[in-house]
């Protein structure tokens, strides 16, 4: 094969998130002659963004003053906060929690704020590249971190070339930014040759599932915020649900399941669409539209599993590191500081990682993850256990002296029959969409059928066997996009990996109970297509 | 020999088109956007023809907002040599377009104007036949293989019979369809070198093209939903069915 073509930047950034682009307006505010390039998988700036979202609005004011004159296309000023408990039939309005209280803050899409925000930082000499992806890390002859390849373009399915194959170049830098969001492929990757997650506890995750919808006229009220916990999920399933009514008669919501659930046959895509019907919301949603739909994989694990964000030649920021703070619901004002912070890091230490993880471990960014460490571990108890203990934490301000352990999702599944199952009670749903496929639709996802499968199972053999037996094959229930299916053909039964519907959540790569499932980007430019999500 | 690459830009292939609740249009706002893949076409055949030697200058044309810059360096990091906006912000008609174009191969005097067969949001496929007309030159449209020689272009077209081929004296109007060639990949330092190259801005007002509205949108609709299937049981049920609907 020929020599791969190589640029060269001072600074390479993996991910057009709100981190990475926070990241490199600061990089470029600060230290204009600084070259920086942002690479992103998605072929438009935003198109893979999936988020709530309610924003603080702080870090946005301290990056870009003056910002309030020029709001992102979709930011409405956060109204009333309503907190519920639901059962199947009714629900009890409770007092919103402190972290909850939204005055102050905006509701954005977070997708058409990055999309906002790139044009910001090409014009500061930001070269922003839609499309591109990041298909492995390149390494100096001393070990540290060189830069990223971009894949090819045009291999088909079988690794040959098709007519319009165009070899991918090496971006190299002085320093490699991994701003990848949650489970970074990249990231992952490096935390391994790092050993960046010695000492540290597994990182965790949800999965969230978002629809955006566009209601009758005059239903919604712009500004309202609503978060619920309790049905449909059982008391040992991590569950809760967020309503955000945008303006235009539009609301966008979701449901977010832990990942740590145990009972095999769960179905985080199936919770989501049962909560759309609970009596509470199904009225607003009525005779409304799907406009975009999409699932993303949250990290949560917080202080407790906040890996080592330095390694020679690379940091972590943002939701790859790991710095969302799960009972606020919130990682976007995370995202920004850590960007800036490692922007300006940078910058005072000639363009040099080492000391930013004690930089960032002694800023407020990680402050705010230590006060509420304890909170999340502790629904692994059960519901009410881990509501007491969050109003606990909250009155000590996580001044607790102990920190509770977060354990790797995967290992947390029980084997079929190992638990009583536990009690569904579901109901007849009668609003769209009707299955996942359906639902997959909204997502616009878009991956040429004949390129390799960018979900790599490393023993396939596994599927029909081992795991038919211990697990039911739970893939083909936890993936939100139907991506994973058990055929029996006449080749027998065996694992059938649609990939072309994959809306790269990640949640395959996270809880596939024997971490033989990696997930690498496909073609650039593949994958959802969300709309103001 | 100059080619003219009429480039327009749309709501990308993969959106699902949302028509705005009042029916005033199509909702536009975060959506993405990105080439015509039929001028995409046209632009790969023109730098085809200029790698083969047939060519010397491929030049992009558009017509759009400030913002379409973005959109005519795509273009240029494709491969074309440099790219003519001209800026308005006002929708623009398959006539006015062709009047446009006119006015520019006026002052390029091209010897091949290519465009895309139609352009998938309003799908008029007007803009090439009608521009070949005002130009008083032969078209040869819905291209499917193009070879250029002797100032001459043999054209095979896919028409609803077959396959059609046509020659034509250069110069002339080639509109491109589905299967004529495959567009290649943007590279990332064909980027970085499409930053450099130039684009002439030309304002809509300055050209004296007439901007007639010559046709008027009353409303947009969505297509009307498809009903809930009914399961029947067996074929007496589905006749007697189709009876009760008068289909039988």
């Amino acid at each position: 094969m020929s020599e791969r073509e190589t640029m060269e930047y001072d600074v390479i950034v993996v991910g057009a998130g709100p981190a990475g682009l926070s990241f490199a307006i600061r990089l470029k505010q600060l230290k204009p002659e600084v070259s920086v390039c942002v690479i992103e998988k998605a072929s438009t700036i935003g198109a893979q963004i999936l988020s709530g979202a309610v924003i603080e609005p702080q870090p946005l004011d301290a990056l870009l003053p003056g910002w309030r004159d020029n709001p992102p296309p979709i930011c409405v000023p956060a109204g009333e906060d309503e907190f519920w408990l639901l059962s199947k039939d009714s629900g009890r309005k409770l007092p919103v929690p402190p972290g909850m209280r939204n005055h102050g803050n905006f509701i954005v899409s977070l997708g058409a704020m990055c999309a906002w925000l790139a044009p910001q930082a090409e014009a500061l000499g930001v070269d922003v590249f839609p499309g591109f992806a990041a298909a492995d890390t390149i390494f100096n002859e001393d070990g540290s971190v060189a830069g990223v390849s971009i894949g090819d373009m045009g291999v088909a399915k079988d690794g040959s070339h098709k007519a319009g194959y165009a070899q991918g170049i090496d971006i190299k830098a002085k320093v490699t930014v991994l701003a990848e969001g949650a489970r970074g492929s990249l990231t992952k990757q490096l935390i391994k040759r790092f050993k960046l997650d010695q000492g540290k506890d597994p990182q965790a995750y949800s999965i969230g599932i978002k629809e955006l919808w566009q209601l009758p006229a005059g239903r919604a009220t712009p500004g309202k915020i609503v978060h619920s916990f309790g049905w449909p999920a059982d008391s040992h399933t991590y569950g809760g649900s967020f309503i955000y009514h945008l303006d235009g008669d539009r609301v966008a919501l979701g449901y977010v399941s832990g990942l740590d659930y145990s009972d095999p046959d769960y179905k985080p895509w199936e919770a989501f669409q049962q909560w759309k019907n609970h009596p509470s919301l199904k009225p607003l949603l009525e005779g409304g539209e799907i406009l975009s739909a999409g699932a993303r994989a949250i990290v949560t694990g917080g202080y407790q599993s906040l890996p080592n964000v330095e390694m020679p030649g690379a940091l972590l920021i943002g939701d790859t590191a790991g710095l969302l703070n799960v009972p606020k619901v919130k990682g976007t004002h995370q995202a920004i500081k850590s960007g800036m912070l490692a922007a300006e890091h940078l910058v005072a230490n000639e363009l040099k990682p080492a000391g930013f993880d004690a930089k960032l471990r002694a800023s407020d960014v990680v402050a705010e993850l230590k006060k509420v460490r304890n909170i999340k571990p502790a629904f692994k108890k059960g519901l009410w256990f881990g509501l007491l203990n969050a109003a606990w934490e909250t009155a000590l301000g996580g001044a607790s002296p102990w920190t509770l352990k977060n354990k790797a999702d995967w290992s947390s599944l029980h084997k079929l029959g190992a638990q009583e199952e536990p009690k569904r009670d579901y109901v007849q749903r009668t609003l769209p969409p009707r299955d996942r496929l359906a639902g997959v639709y909204f997502a616009a996802t878009e991956h040429d059928e004949d390129q390799p499968i960018h979900l790599h199972v490393s023993d396939t053999s596994i599927c029909v066997t081992t795991c038919a037996e211990e697990y039911g094959n739970p893939c083909t229930r936890f993936c939100p996009a139907s991506v994973y299916e058990i055929v029996d053909d006449a080749a027998g039964k065996r694992l059938q990996i649609n990939a072309a519907n994959c809306v790269h959540c990640k949640t395959c790569d996270i809880k596939d109970p024997y971490q033989i499932i990696n997930w690498v980007t496909p073609e650039g430019g593949s994958g959802p297509n969300y709309q103001n999500m | 020999m100059k080619i003219l690459v009429g480039y327009k830009r749309v709501v990308d292939y993969n959106v699902r088109i949302q028509v705005k609740p009042d029916g005033s249009g199509v909702v536009t706002d975060g959506v993405k956007l990105s080439a015509n893949p039929f001028d995409d076409i046209a632009l790969e055949e023109a730098l085809r023809l200029r790698e083969k030697g047939v060519a010397e200058e491929v030049v992009v044309v558009g017509i759009g907002p400030a913002d379409l810059t973005a959109h005519l360096r795509n273009g240029l990091a494709m491969g074309a040599n440099r790219a003519i906006h001209v800026v308005t912000s006002d929708a623009v008609q398959p006539l006015t377009a062709a009047r446009v174009f006119l006015k520019l191969i006026e002052k390029e005097q091209p010897g091949l104007f290519i465009v895309g067969k139609q352009a998938i949001d309003d799908d008029a496929n007007q803009t090439g036949q009608m521009l070949a007309a005002l130009w008083d030159r032969p078209q040869a449209t819905f291209a499917g293989k193009v070879e250029i020689a002797d100032g001459k272009a043999t054209v095979t077209r896919e028409v609803d019979a077959g396959l059609e081929t046509i020659e034509v004296e250069l110069p002339a109007v080639i509109t491109t369809d589905l299967r004529l060639n495959e567009p290649r990949f943007i590279k990332l330092p064909d980027i970085m070198k499409a930053k450099a190259k130039p684009i002439d801005s030309i304002d809509f007002a300055s050209l004296g093209v007439e901007a007639h509205d010559h046709l008027k949108t009353t409303h947009y609709a969505p297509p009307v939903k498809r009903g809930k299937g009914v399961m029947v049981k067996d074929a007496a049920e589905l006749v007697a069915a189709l009876k009760q609907k008068g289909l039988l």
